[in-house]
């Protein structure tokens, strides 16, 4: 099969790879770029884990395919974190426990990434229904949500959410 | 287009792909060949065209969600856009992927339906035909796109002064596919039902327009008391398949339930903005 060069700024970062068209950006990401990160968990576009920011905008990168979206900007968790520091968000789902086993992590924080671009003080319901694409099987989502609330305004609100 | 009319069955056009990425993962579809829309350009707009809105096959979903000229002037595609899937399903989903994928329990489709929609099908032969939405769904993942042919456009018409939407889901979970749903689009006219457009989804294997329902609300004061019987026509009007989330007659039950609510809602609303 005939194999394309794709051309992505990865958290910043101009970065290149030749893959098969075939590919999704997901397993670019992972195999060819070694940005394990992103994690992969239905490969069909349900659980939400593989949510990487493509121009900005959470997509599920399991179902977009490397070649579509040569010369766009794609952010990371691994784009998170400054010089391995945490990020206000990062810190304050440690704060609130919100994650357990870590699998659907990433494909949260992404999504909570542009949720708060998008809208910096959502409410509860809001948060609920941004998230509401992502799965994860250890939380509850409980200390999930408070920790994006958490982020957004300061523990006061976290609180309240409980 | 030419690709597609080298390849025909054995290609499948790519939009934002959201279902067919999917299917293929799932090996339910294993085209020979993938035609990527997204390097195509001019397929990305919203436009007012002669007493229509004209919709690009390749505008995101989220794209169509966000816009206020689809809010004034198509408010049932405003109102069911939130209701598909998940946000970044939407952020990369397109209008005409959703409308050419055809899925029996899609939101897009049965609002093109409801409003007697015109989808545009282009092929590098015989250049473009406009097909009623009522004729294009023919079954399930079925349409009348022939093997050449790709859904370039969908034109709504305009919703009138005095015209309120609603779309009623019941679904397992938030953002799943309905397992029914009820569309509703009603004007009133001097405090009286001047036309009402009423689909429902997930109860056959294309949107169902409940004509009987629609012709029993005409010239009706819209009263709460007034839909009961609406409500049944459209329950008894279909013939919902039974599964492992629901039987036929729950389904026929959330039916008269989901177009009661829908109706009421959207009588309610040409009120509330005058």
């Amino acid at each position: 099969m005939n194999t394309i060069d794709v051309e992505l700024t990865v958290n910043g970062e101009r970065r290149s790879a030749t893959v098969d068209p075939r590919k999704t950006l997901a397993d670019v990401l992972r195999d060819d770029l070694e940005l394990t990160g992103t994690h992969v968990g239905c490969e069909h576009g349900v659980c939400g884990a593989c949510t990487v920011l493509i121009d900005g905008q959470a997509a599920r990168s399991c179902l977009t395919f490397a070649v579509q979206v040569r010369g766009s900007q794609i952010t990371t968790i691994e784009g998170l974190a400054n010089d391995g520091e945490l990020n206000p968000l990062q810190q304050a789902m440690v704060d609130s426990h919100g994650f357990q086993c870590g699998f659907c992590t990433p494909g949260f924080l992404m999504q909570i990434t542009a949720l708060l671009a998008d809208n910096p003080t959502p409410s509860e319901p809001e948060v609920r229904e941004a998230l509401s694409g992502n799965v994860c099987r250890c939380t509850g989502y409980q200390s999930i949500v408070v920790g994006v609330l958490r982020a957004a305004g300061g523990s006061s609100i976290a609180t309240s959410a409980h | 287009m030419a690709l597609l009319a080298e390849h025909g069955d054995d290609a499948k056009l790519l939009a934002g792909g959201q279902s067919l990425v999917p299917l293929l993962a799932l090996r339910l579809a294993s085209p020979s060949v993938l035609i990527d829309l997204g390097s195509v350009p001019g397929l990305d707009y919203i436009r007012g065209d002669d007493g229509h809105l004209a919709i690009g096959a390749m505008t995101r979903e989220r794209t169509v969600e966000r816009s206020d000229l689809v809010k004034s002037s198509v408010p049932l595609l405003s109102e069911a856009m939130p209701l598909i899937g998940h946000l970044a399903i939407r952020n990369r989903g397109t209008l005409g992927g959703s409308t050419a994928h055809a899925d029996p329990s899609a939101e897009i489709p049965a609002v093109a339906v409801a409003l007697d929609a015109q989808v545009t099908a282009t092929s590098s032969k015989r250049g473009e035909r406009t097909i009623p939405a009522s004729q294009f769904f023919q079954g399930f993942f079925t349409t009348a796109l022939e093997p050449d042919e790709a859904l370039t456009q969908v034109r709504f018409p305009v919703a009138g002064p005095g015209t309120g939407v609603a779309f009623e889901e019941a679904t397992r979970r938030h953002g799943d596919f309905a397992m029914v749903a009820a569309a509703a689009a009603v004007r009133i006219d001097d405090g009286r039902i001047g036309d009402a457009r009423i689909v429902t989804i997930g109860v056959s294997d294309v949107p169902v327009r409940c004509r009987e329902a629609e012709q029993a609300l005409i010239g009706v004061e819209p009263l709460a008391s007034a839909f009961e019987e609406p409500s049944s026509l459209a329950a008894s009007a279909c013939d919902p398949p039974s599964d492992l989330h629901g039987t036929s007659a729950y389904r026929k039950h959330l039916i008269r339930v989901l177009v009661r609510r829908a109706l009421e809602k959207s009588t309610r609303r040409p009120k509330e903005q005058t």
